[in-house]
């Protein structure tokens, strides 16, 4: 019989009390597994999500708000920016390719965000670490008005296939004036999974888009906006868009006589976006050229105070740092803690059965075993009860980070893959041996100790 | 000659720094394959003579032989694998260990000597009667069947002197006369010297040699 043998039989014989102390390692380990797990999809969605533009235009306020609604799809539109200053963005001799995304509405089923915006937005890649990511398709990527792509979660999570048929809710589930559009979009390409927020979002063509009744900005708001984006006296916008204005007035006439809803063409003049993604000039790899378009582009707009630029992964950064960044880092030493009084419940439970085996160690010793190795067996039984309590808490974490994902999820909006592994994890189990050792050594010690005579006298 | 203890001297140490001496033998044999009763009072120093010839406990001063071989010049690592090859140990309180069966009882005698053999082990048990009780653990045995497995797990290793202290005074009487013959009778097949302490005159009776402790043992000289 070797040691593992014999500490096993021991372990064996104090059932409740070993699994009891396992039990408490792997919780312990379960947690640290979790918090790892999770550390690394948030990371990695946080750093590689929005890689394939380097800076993100939108309404004046929070860039925050700007990064959460463009890239994550968790926050709404600040406000949104004539089709025009698009146009500008887009011809800017500075800019290689710019695409404009619509959001603030939904799908009926699951309450998936929806971006309206151009085919071009898949010819972008979705990540750049370490290489170009470009988007795969199955099927076909945007091209008439009523196509949509979705994400392979969106798809996985409704069922649906290409064919299948959907209608948006306008200003999705939650919004104030919540209805479901009339029209439907079909599926016409499902996206490839990426582990980015493009999983659950549905892409729909922006002709489609700002077709649906209601998604069109009223001729007079747009063209104060329109003054205020291009500092041009309003007075001068009226009369240049009177032919515009004219139209607008026949069909609130005629929708008076009709009240129905309908698809309809808009004028470009009432189209709106809420986030112009820009990928500014430079050949691939040549960062310095790309880096200095963003910066005068960025400066630029500041400047103006109308709208700004921000660089996504600066924001993201931001972000990362100061929140997702300081709570993991709460969860870590949470977690720590917890693998530390596991590592002193093992004490404990070794410690205090020490009185009642020092007669077997004893016998033992009378039998012939070395002093060393009684200690070493009183290691082993702790090293067996931190390892199967560690592999017991890897399971357990993986098994949590599985059934927690869609709720995660659901909640935040955060893609868990429910499979991932972190290559931290490979850490945890020589932590966990480390703490066995440590907590075995000073009832190891008292093994070594233990008087034969006297305890068998006893 | 297998025991031979020579100007063996032990004390132990008093909580006010006095030394309480306990053993002070000058001379005592035994021949291989000798079987000797050693009958003492309670408290005359009989268990720490045994543990001293084990090399369990150490003495002060002397030389004591087992096979040949002076334990007191070996160190203690040494001293327990001697102890584990060469001498075997029944206890009064058999000393079982309760998470083992019967045979791994037996077995792990034999691993701290580095020479665990299973078959050896069932062969030992079957010995003693036992051998259809191989995978029971003590709780599930009898008093005396625990003795026999105490006895079994001596034997395992082919020891050249076997040290019984008091066997058969924690078994009823029925099976006094049984464990003491077994132990015997082992002994003799296997030509085991056995140095068995009791303080029952009716089991130094049946031994053709019978030492009283006090006659030779002199600790206040």
């Amino acid at each position: 019989m070797n040691l593992f043998q014999i500490a096993l039989k021991n372990m064996r014989q104090r059932g409740v009390a070993s699994w009891l102390t396992m039990i408490s390692v792997a919780l312990g380990v379960a947690l640290m597994v979790g918090v790892l797990v999770l550390h690394q999809i948030v990371g990695k969605q946080f750093s590689q999500s929005g890689s394939g533009y380097n800076l993100i235009i939108g309404p004046a306020g929070s860039p925050t708000q700007l990064v959460l609604a463009a890239v994550y799809r968790m926050e709404n539109s600040i406000s949104n920016m004539p089709w025009r200053y698009f146009q500008k963005w887009a011809n800017d001799p500075r800019v290689e390719l710019a695409i404009p995304l619509c959001f603030g509405d939904a799908t009926e089923q699951g309450d998936f965000p929806v971006i309206g915006t151009m085919p071009q937005y898949f010819k972008l890649p979705y990540a750049r670490n370490p290489k170009p990511q470009p988007f795969r398709v199955q099927g076909d990527f945007l091209r008439g008005s009523w196509d949509a792509v979705i994400g392979s979660e969106v798809a996985r999570r409704n069922g649906w296939t290409i064919g299948s048929q959907f209608q948006l809710v306008h200003g999705g589930a939650r919004g104030v004036d919540a209805h479901v559009h009339d029209e439907k979009f079909t599926v016409k390409g499902i996206l490839a999974s990426t582990g980015t927020p493009n999983d659950r979002t549905v892409f729909v063509h922006i002709d489609g888009f700002f077709m649906l009744a209601g998604h069109e900005n009223p001729l007079a708001e747009a063209i104060k906006k329109e003054a205020l984006y291009f500092k041009e006296p309003e007075a001068e916008l009226f009369k240049k868009y009177e032919k515009e204005l004219e139209n607008e007035r026949r069909e609130q006439a005629a929708l008076k006589l009709n009240p129905k809803h309908a698809a309809h063409a808009v004028p470009d003049l009432s189209k709106e976006v809420s986030a112009i993604l820009i990928d500014t000039k430079g050949e691939e790899g040549d960062q310095l050229t790309r880096a200095n378009f963003a910066l005068s582009i960025e400066t630029e707009l500041n400047e103006e105070g109308i709208a700004m630029a921000v660089n996504p992964v600066q924001v993201m950064e931001k972000i990362m740092r100061l929140f997702v960044g300081n709570v993991q880092l709460a969860f870590l030493c949470l977690t720590g803690l917890i693998v530390a009084v596991s590592g002193i419940g093992i004490f404990v439970s070794i410690y205090n059965s020490m009185n009642e085996r020092r007669r077997e160690i004893a016998i033992m010793r009378a039998l012939g075993a070395q002093r060393r190795t009684v200690s070493l067996m009183i290691l082993c039984e702790t090293l067996l009860l931190c390892l199967g309590g560690g592999v017991l808490g890897l399971l357990l974490g993986h098994g949590l980070v599985f059934i927690a994902s869609p709720i995660i999820e659901a909640r935040s909006g955060l893609l868990i893959d429910p499979r991932a592994f972190s290559p931290w994890e490979a850490i945890v189990l020589p932590i966990t041996l480390g703490l066995a050792a440590l907590s075995g050594l000073i009832p190891s010690i008292t093994a070594y100790r233990t008087d034969v005579a006297e305890t068998l006298a006893q | 000659m297998s025991l031979e203890l020579k100007n063996v001297r032990k004390s132990y140490s008093l909580p006010d720094g006095s030394r309480l001496p306990i053993l002070g033998i000058s001379s005592f044999e035994l021949k291989t394959g000798e079987q000797v009763a050693l009958i003492g009072s309670s408290g005359g120093g009989k268990t720490t003579l045994l543990n001293s010839i084990a090399g369990i406990t150490t003495i002060d001063e002397g030389a004591i032989r087992v096979d040949g071989t002076d334990i007191t010049k070996l160190n203690e690592p040494t001293r327990d694998r001697f102890r584990a090859q060469r001498i075997g140990i029944v206890f009064q309180t058999f000393h079982l260990l309760p998470a083992f069966t019967a045979l791994e009882n037996v077995l792990l005698g034999m691993s701290f000597s580095g020479r665990a053999n299973r078959t050896r082990a069932k062969e030992l048990l079957d010995r003693v009667g036992l051998g259809q009780r191989l995978n029971h653990r003590p709780p599930m045995l009898s008093v005396g069947e625990q003795q026999r497995v105490a006895v079994a797990r001596s034997l395992a290793n082919s020891p050249k002197l076997m040290l019984a202290d008091e066997p058969t005074a924690s078994v009823d009487q029925a099976n006094q006369s049984k464990i003491l013959e077994l132990i015997r009778d082992a002994c003799r097949e296997n030509k085991i010297s056995l140095l068995l302490v009791t303080h029952a005159p009716e089991v130094a009776a049946a031994f053709d040699r019978v030492e009283t402790l006090s006659q030779f043992n002199q600790p206040a000289l």
